[in-house]
């Protein structure tokens, strides 16, 4: 193992993690608004935005994040649109993930109890309060453990940008394997930077899941 | 009771889900102060007719009127006017999330605007009369279902609604629990409160009603006094409902 290597080269993968984790995050937060939108329309079963979020749901779950970013990044300029590398990433991982937030979100809207809509609409509160101030924060506290695993779910798939010429971890590990061959150095620094990046997100999550579970307020 | 000005009048509603009529041509009128009591066997429509009267269900034929403005026409603001129609539930519906105090006070602050100070001094004020005023902080699971309920009745009570309507508000109460609920609801009677109440508690309903109206297959049956409905019902299906609660040793004699 060459210390002196993965010394000089740490501040490439502080530069990667910081690109990597950027992005990330933009492309969960833009996940969770397009989650929210999506079940939105599904609860208010808004014509044609319902037919459209369910054509949307099925072929963003069906289709690898991969494929996503090749259409991106490769297929609109052909039609004339041409996003930046960032741009692709942040709204692949966004187009992959709403889909997989709005899920959460539904199941938990499902658990909260009918009863809770209807009593919420006798006192006069309007349908959007209603999914404000009684529907969505139990939705939400039911939805967490699944909101939280998509957010891991969709940094880990950040591993793919790579190829729309992102300089993200995993290109800066394969152009060092590529350059000099140090493959061992590499990658082991490889799965710390993963690691540090997704280690503390998931003990947050266990903590925050055990918390909400302690504070449940089930009948 | 006859001077006092009719608040509520539902004139031959019709409402199916489909297959058969669940309410098939129900007309009642509701004066100010009045207390209705409507009974009748399972399925037969009371709660129905509680939900078509407050939005929750639309019907297919009929009108529902609230002070002389027709409700099931048109464009009806619901909002509006289920702050005038009070509904409480069988099974409680408080919301988990929020403690007893917010339950009660959501509706005051977002629906009608009020100061937050203002409504939560009446809260504890309401919450006093029920005896539950140490529970203000208290969630929803901490609670007892019959203090549930009560909780329940405040929160429809702050609105200060025209008339309340009780969905079989102990049907999921233990024995003991029915009590406490229904003495909040003779109170509310004593005060004038115009009601609607839907209940299997044949006691309470000869209690606290000024006319029962007695419900079956989505028509009203019989409509009457509770002493006559009680002791000499005219119906014969309201006579075989009545016998369904007296028990006599050997089995049923009737």
């Amino acid at each position: 193992m060459d210390t002196e290597f993965i010394v000089k080269y740490i501040p490439l993968y502080v530069e990667a993690t910081k690109l990597t984790l950027g992005i990330g995050l933009v492309g969960i937060v833009l996940s969770v608004v397009a989650g929210l939108l999506i079940v939105w329309i599904q609860y208010f079963r808004l014509p044609v935005f319902k037919q459209l979020a369910a054509v949307y749901i099925e072929l963003s779950r069906n289709t690898p994040l991969l494929v996503q970013l090749f259409f991106l990044y490769f297929g609109l300029p052909k039609a004339g649109i041409r996003i930046s590398s960032q741009g692709c990433a942040m709204i692949g991982l966004c187009f992959l993930g709403g889909s997989y937030m709005a899920e959460a979100f539904r199941s938990g809207i499902e658990s909260v109890e009918r009863g809770q809509e209807e009593s919420a609409l006798a006192l006069g509160l309007k349908k959007s309060q209603v999914v404000r101030y009684i529907i969505l924060p139990q939705a939400i506290s039911v939805s967490v453990p699944a909101l939280c695993a998509n957010m891991i779910f969709l940094l880990k798939e950040t591993s793919v940008f790579s190829v729309v010429a992102l300089a993200d971890l995993m290109y800066v590990a394969k152009d060092l394997i590529g350059l000099y061959y140090k493959t061992d150095e590499a990658l082991l620094m490889l799965v710390i930077a993963y690691l540090m990046i997704l280690l503390p997100i998931s003990v947050l999550a266990a903590a925050l899941e055990r918390r909400l579970r302690y504070a449940g307020f089930g009948n | 009771m006859a001077q006092q000005p009719v608040l509520l009048e539902v004139k031959n509603i019709v409402k199916n889900y489909g297959e058969g009529n669940v309410l098939d041509g129900v007309s009642l009128e509701l004066r100010k102060g009045e207390v209705k009591v409507v009974i009748g066997p399972s399925g037969c429509g009371k709660s129905t007719l509680l939900r078509c009267i407050n939005g929750l269900e639309k019907i297919q034929a009929g009108q529902i009127l609230l002070t002389g403005n027709v409700l099931t026409e048109g464009k009806t603001d619901w909002s509006k006017v289920r702050q005038k129609i009070g509904m409480v539930f069988q099974s409680y519906d408080l919301f988990p999330h929020m403690s007893v105090l917010d339950n009660i006070t959501l509706g005051p602050v977002k629906v009608q605007g009020r100061e937050k100070k203002e409504v939560v001094l009446e809260a504890e004020k309401l919450l006093g009369r029920v005896g539950l005023l140490d529970k203000k902080d208290a969630y929803p699971r901490q609670l007892s279902g019959g203090q549930k309920q009560r909780v329940a009745i405040v929160r429809a009570l702050i609105l200060k609604p025209e008339i309340l309507l009780f969905d079989e508000v102990t049907a999921a109460l233990d024995p003991e629990m029915v009590r406490e609920v229904l003495d909040v609801i003779l109170e509310l009677a004593d005060d004038g409160y115009t009601m609607l109440i839907v209940t299997h508690e044949m006691q309470f309903a000869r209690a606290v009603a000024d006319q029962v109206v007695f419900l079956d297959g989505g028509r009203i049956v019989e409509s009457d006094a509770p002493e006559q409905f009680f002791t000499q019902p005219k119906a014969e299906r309201a006579r075989r409902f009545l016998n369904t609660f007296v028990y006599e040793k050997g089995g049923e004699k009737a």
